[in-house]
C-alpha cells in the first residue's frame, strides 16, 4: 500500500528570507544612528530608546492578547517602529512622551487599521507628528546638556551661518537619531547591501529635494549656493527620513515608477515646507502627505505586462 | 536583437550537481505499464485495442481524436490488462490503458527510414503527428500543431529550448552532452518545414560544456547557431526564451508564431528526429530521478508508462525519508502524494526532497515589500493580483493583466511573508479562462 505524502501547489521551494529577518536587518541598521545618538546625547537617549521600543512592543502584545488575536510581536516590526520613534525625539523630552507616542503609533495607526501591512501612514512618523502638534514646546526643545540653542536648520532659516562639517559628523542639536549624516549613511548602507531597500525612493527624494530647495530659496530671495544646499541636505531629519522612513515598505508605492514619483513628490513637499513653512523642518509632514497619496501613485504607475511593452523596463 | 536574458527572475539553489554527471541509462520496466489517454493538451486519445489483446512495443494503442490530440504507443510487449481510470501525477483519475508486461520487449517492425530531405512538408508533419509527439518540457502541447502555423514562410526562428532552467533537472543536459547529433538532426528536420528560418540552440550559460560542444558540431551549419543565455529562472519559459533569443516580446494570448518563432524542448526535438529520420514513434523520454532523499540520483531513459516506484528502485531507493516528492522540477512540478503513478510524455523528473519548505509555514501579512514585483517575469504586480484573486474580483484581476502570469512561481518563492501568491493567481486564472471559454462556446451556439 502506498502512504500519503505532503502535497502542495507549485512552487515547492522557498527563499530563506522572512519578514522577521527583514525587520531584524532594519533594527540592526537603525542601531547605528541610535548608538551615535547615545554617544552624542548621553545615557538619557538610551533610556528613551528603550522606553519607546518597550511601549510599542507591549502595546502590540497587550492588544493582541486582549483581542484574542495571534501574537505578532515576533515579526519585530514593533521594535522597528519603537526605534524609529525614539530616534525622532529630542533627548530632553519627559519619559512619558515615548510611551504616549508608542501607544499612538502601534494602537491607533497600526493595529486599529488591521495590523502589519494595513497601516496607510508610517506609524512612527504619524506618532511623531501627533506629538509635535500636541506637545509642541516639549517636542521642539532641543536644549540639553550637550547642546543649547537652535538646531542648525533653524539657524540656517534665520539666515545665520552653520558649520556643515559638524552637521555631517552629527555633533549638533537635534533629535536623537537624525543629527549624524555619517551614522545614518552607515545604517543605510547595511540596508542597501542586505537588499532590504534600494535607491529608487531615497535617490529620487534627495535629487528632487536638492533641485526644489535651491529653486524655492532663490525665488524667496536668498543667496543660494553649495554650502546652503549641503547644509539643507545634512540638516534635520532628511537623511533619516529618506533612507529609513520614506523607504518603509508598507507606506511607499510598490510599483517601480510609483517609487520615483513618490520620491519626487517628497522632495518637492519637503522643500516647500522647509523654505516657505513656519518651521525649519518638513520631512515628517512631507512623508506623511506622500503616504496618503500612495494609492493614487500606484494606480497611475501600474506596470505594463511582458509582451505589452513592459518587457524592457 | 538578441537580449540573452529578460527582466525579473530568480536564482534558486539549482541542485544539478546531484545528477549532472550521471550518464543516461535505460530502465527496463518489470511491472504493469499504464498509459493515460490524456498525456497532452487537447482531446484525449481513444483506445484502438481491447482488454485481452496482445500488443508489441511500438504498436499504436490509442488514436488521436481530432487535430489537437496525439496518439499513444505501447512501449513494451504484453497483454492489455484493463482500460480503466488510473491515478496520474496531478492526483486526478484519468482513463488509461494498462498493459501487463511480458518482459520480452518484442517490437513491431518499423517502416523503412526515408531521409527527411526527400519528404514533403506535409509528410514530415504527418510523421510527427503519427509519432504522438507532444511538448516534452511539461506543457504537452501536440507538436504537429505547432509545426503548422498559418504562414510557415514567415517563421524566422526555430528555437530548441535547451535552457533547462528548473532546479535539479539534468535530463536535457545529458541529452545535449551525449546525443547532440540527434538534437541537431531534429532541428534540421524542423528547418525543412520553415525555409526562411534560422535554427537556434538556446542554452543557459551554466552549461558551458554543452555550449562548446554544440558550437563545435554546428560550426559548418550555416542556418544553425548556439545562443548562450544568462542563467536565471525562468529562462526556459517560452515567451522569455523568445525574448532572450530574438528581442521579440509576445503577450499571453499570442503564439510564438506571431513573433515568427517556433520553440520546442530538447527531448521534443530529439523525438522529431527519431520520428522523421527513423520512423519510430515517441516511446521513451529522459527522466531525472534526484533529490537528497535518493540513494543514487540518475538520468534514466524511461519507457513511457513505467511506474514511478520502479524508477525510485532503479535509483537505489531512498537513503533518507522523503518529506516531499515532486513530479517535475521544484518550481513548476506537481507535488505527489502517491508514487503509484506512471511516467508520461511530460514527466521530466522525479524529485525527492527530505525537507519540505512548505511544511508548517503559515502565511503572514503582506508588508508590501515589492519583491514579487521585482522578480515577476510577466511584469505584473503579483501581490495585487493575489489580493484580487482572494477576493474573487475576477474583473479586476483581468484588468490588471492577471492572465499575463506564466505561473513560474517566482513571486511565491521570494515572498518573505510566505504568501501563496502563485497559487492564488493560478486559481483565478483558471476561473477567468474557464469563463472565457464558456462565453466563446455560447457565442458559437447563438
Amino acid at each position: 500500500m502506498s502512504e500519503l505524502r505532503n502535497v502542495s501547489s507549485n512552487p515547492h521551494i522557498r527563499d530563506r528570507i522572512t519578514t522577521s529577518r527583514i525587520m531584524l536587518t532594519v533594527v540592526a541598521a537603525l542601531l547605528v544612528p541610535a548608538c551615535f545618538g547615545i554617544y552624542n546625547f548621553g545615557f538619557r537617549a538610551l533610556v528613551l530608546i528603550l522606553i519607546s521600543v518597550a511601549s510599542c512592543v507591549l502595546t502590540e502584545a497587550v492588544y493582541e492578547i486582549l483581542m484574542k488575536k495571534p501574537l505578532t510581536v515576533g515579526d519585530f516590526s514593533a521594535v522597528v517602529t519603537g526605534l524609529l520613534l525614539a530616534l525622532n525625539l529630542p533627548v530632553s523630552v519627559p519619559f512619558w512622551i515615548p510611551v504616549v507616542g508608542g501607544v499612538f503609533a502601534i494602537l491607533v495607526v497600526k493595529l486599529l487599521f488591521g495590523g502589519l501591512g494595513q497601516n496607510f501612514v508610517n506609524p512612527a512618523l504619524a506618532a511623531r507628528c501627533f506629538l509635535l502638534i500636541s506637545f509642541t514646546s516639549i517636542m521642539t526643545n532641543f536644549d540639553c546638556d550637550a547642546y543649547t540653542g537652535a538646531t542648525p536648520l533653524a539657524s540656517l532659516k534665520a539666515g545665520e551661518g552653520v558649520d556643515v562639517m559638524r552637521m555631517i559628523l552629527g555633533r549638533t542639536a537635534g533629535t536623537i537619531g537624525e543629527t549624524s549624516v555619517i551614522a545614518v549613511a552607515a545604517g543605510a548602507c547595511i540596508l542597501i547591501l542586505a537588499g532590504v531597500i534600494d535607491l529608487r525612493v531615497p535617490g529620487s527624494y534627495l535629487i528632487s529635494f536638492s533641485v526644489f530647495v535651491l529653486l524655492f530659496a532663490a525665488l524667496s530671495g536668498r543667496s543660494v549656493g553649495g554650502s546652503y544646499l549641503s547644509a539643507q541636505l545634512a540638516g534635520g531629519g532628511l537623511m533619516l527620513g529618506a533612507f529609513f522612513m520614506a523607504t518603509d515598505y508598507v507606506t511607499r508605492p510598490v510599483t517601480k515608477k510609483g517609487q520615483y514619483v513618490y520620491g519626487l513628490f517628497l522632495g518637492f513637499m519637503t522643500a516647500v515646507f522647509r523654505v516657505f513653512g513656519a518651521s525649519a523642518e518638513g520631512v515628517s509632514y512631507a512623508i506623511l502627505l506622500g503616504n496618503l497619496l500612495v494609492p493614487l501613485m500606484e494606480k497611475f504607475t501600474m506596470p505594463r505586462a511582458f509582451g505589452k511593452g513592459g518587457e524592457r523596463s | 536583437m538578441a537580449k540573452f536574458t529578460f527582466v525579473g527572475g530568480i536564482h534558486p539553489y539549482d541542485g544539478k550537481e546531484l545528477s549532472k554527471d550521471k550518464p543516461m541509462k535505460a530502465v527496463l520496466p518489470k511491472g504493469d505499464l499504464v498509459y493515460p489517454l490524456s498525456q497532452h493538451i487537447g482531446a484525449p486519445a481513444a483506445p484502438v485495442v481491447a482488454k485481452g489483446d496482445h500488443v508489441l512495443a511500438g504498436q499504436k494503442i490509442a488514436e488521436a481524436q481530432g487535430f489537437v490530440s496525439a496518439p499513444i504507443y505501447a512501449t513494451v510487449s504484453g497483454l492489455v490488462k484493463a482500460i480503466e481510470p488510473r491515478r496520474v501525477v496531478t492526483g486526478d483519475n484519468v482513463m488509461s490503458i494498462v498493459i501487463q508486461n511480458d518482459e520480452r520487449y518484442e517490437e513491431v517492425e518499423y517502416p523503412a527510414a526515408v531521409p527527411a530531405e526527400r519528404l514533403s512538408r506535409q509528410e514530415i508533419v504527418d510523421r510527427i503527428k503519427e509519432a504522438g509527439i507532444v511538448g516534452m518540457g511539461g506543457a504537452g502541447f501536440p507538436t504537429h500543431v505547432k509545426m503548422c502555423p498559418k504562414e510557415p514562410d514567415k517563421i524566422s526562428y526555430v528555437i530548441a529550448n535547451c535552457a533547462e532552467c528548473e532546479p535539479y533537472l539534468t535530463s536535457d543536459y545529458r541529452r545535449m552532452l551525449e546525443e547532440p547529433e540527434k538534437l541537431i538532426a531534429g532541428l534540421k528536420v524542423m528547418l525543412l518545414l520553415f525555409p526562411n528560418a534560422k535554427g537556434v540552440l538556446a542554452v543557459e550559460d551554466n552549461k558551458p560544456d554543452c555550449i562548446a560542444l554544440l558550437k563545435k558540431l554546428t560550426r559548418r551549419e550555416e542556418k544553425i547557431s548556439v545562443a548562450a543565455l544568462h542563467t536565471k529562472y525562468p529562462q526556459g519559459s517560452e515567451r522569455h526564451l523568445i525574448y532572450a533569443v530574438t528581442g521579440r516580446a509576445i503577450h499571453s494570448s499570442m503564439l510564438p508564431a506571431d513573433a515568427g518563432c517556433i520553440v520546442d524542448n530538447v527531448d521534443t526535438v530529439v523525438a522529431i528526429n527519431r520520428a522523421v529520420n527513423e520512423g519510430k514513434p515517441l516511446m521513451n523520454r529522459i527522466v531525472t530521478v534526484t533529490g537528497d532523499a535518493i540513494a543514487n540520483p540518475q538520468n534514466f531513459i524511461v519507457r513511457i508508462g513505467t511506474n514511478y516506484h520502479e524508477l525510485i528502485e532503479e535509483a537505489g531507493g531512498f537513503v533518507r525519508e522523503p518529506a516531499k516528492i515532486i513530479s517535475g522540477g521544484p518550481m513548476m512540478g506537481f507535488g505527489i502524494f502517491d508514487l503509484d503513478v506512471p511516467t508520461t510524455k511530460t514527466s521530466s523528473a522525479l524529485l525527492c526532497l527530505t525537507h519540505d519548505d512548505m511544511e508548517g509555514q503559515e502565511p503572514l501579512a503582506c508588508i508590501n515589500c515589492g519583491r514579487c514585483v521585482e522578480v515577476c517575469p510577466g511584469r505584473v504586480v503579483p501581490k495585487l493580483l493575489a489580493e484580487l484573486a482572494i477576493h474573487q474580483d475576477l474583473e479586476g484581476f483581468e484588468r490588471h493583466d492577471g492572465l499575463e502570469c506564466c505561473e513560474c512561481g517566482c513571486c511565491s518563492y521570494v515572498c518573505p511573508a510566505k504568501r501563496p501568491l502563485t497559487q492564488a493567481i493560478k486559481s483565478a486564472r483558471k476561473l477567468v479562462l474557464a469563463e472565457k471559454k464558456k462565453k466563446q462556446q455560447e457565442a458559437k451556439k447563438s
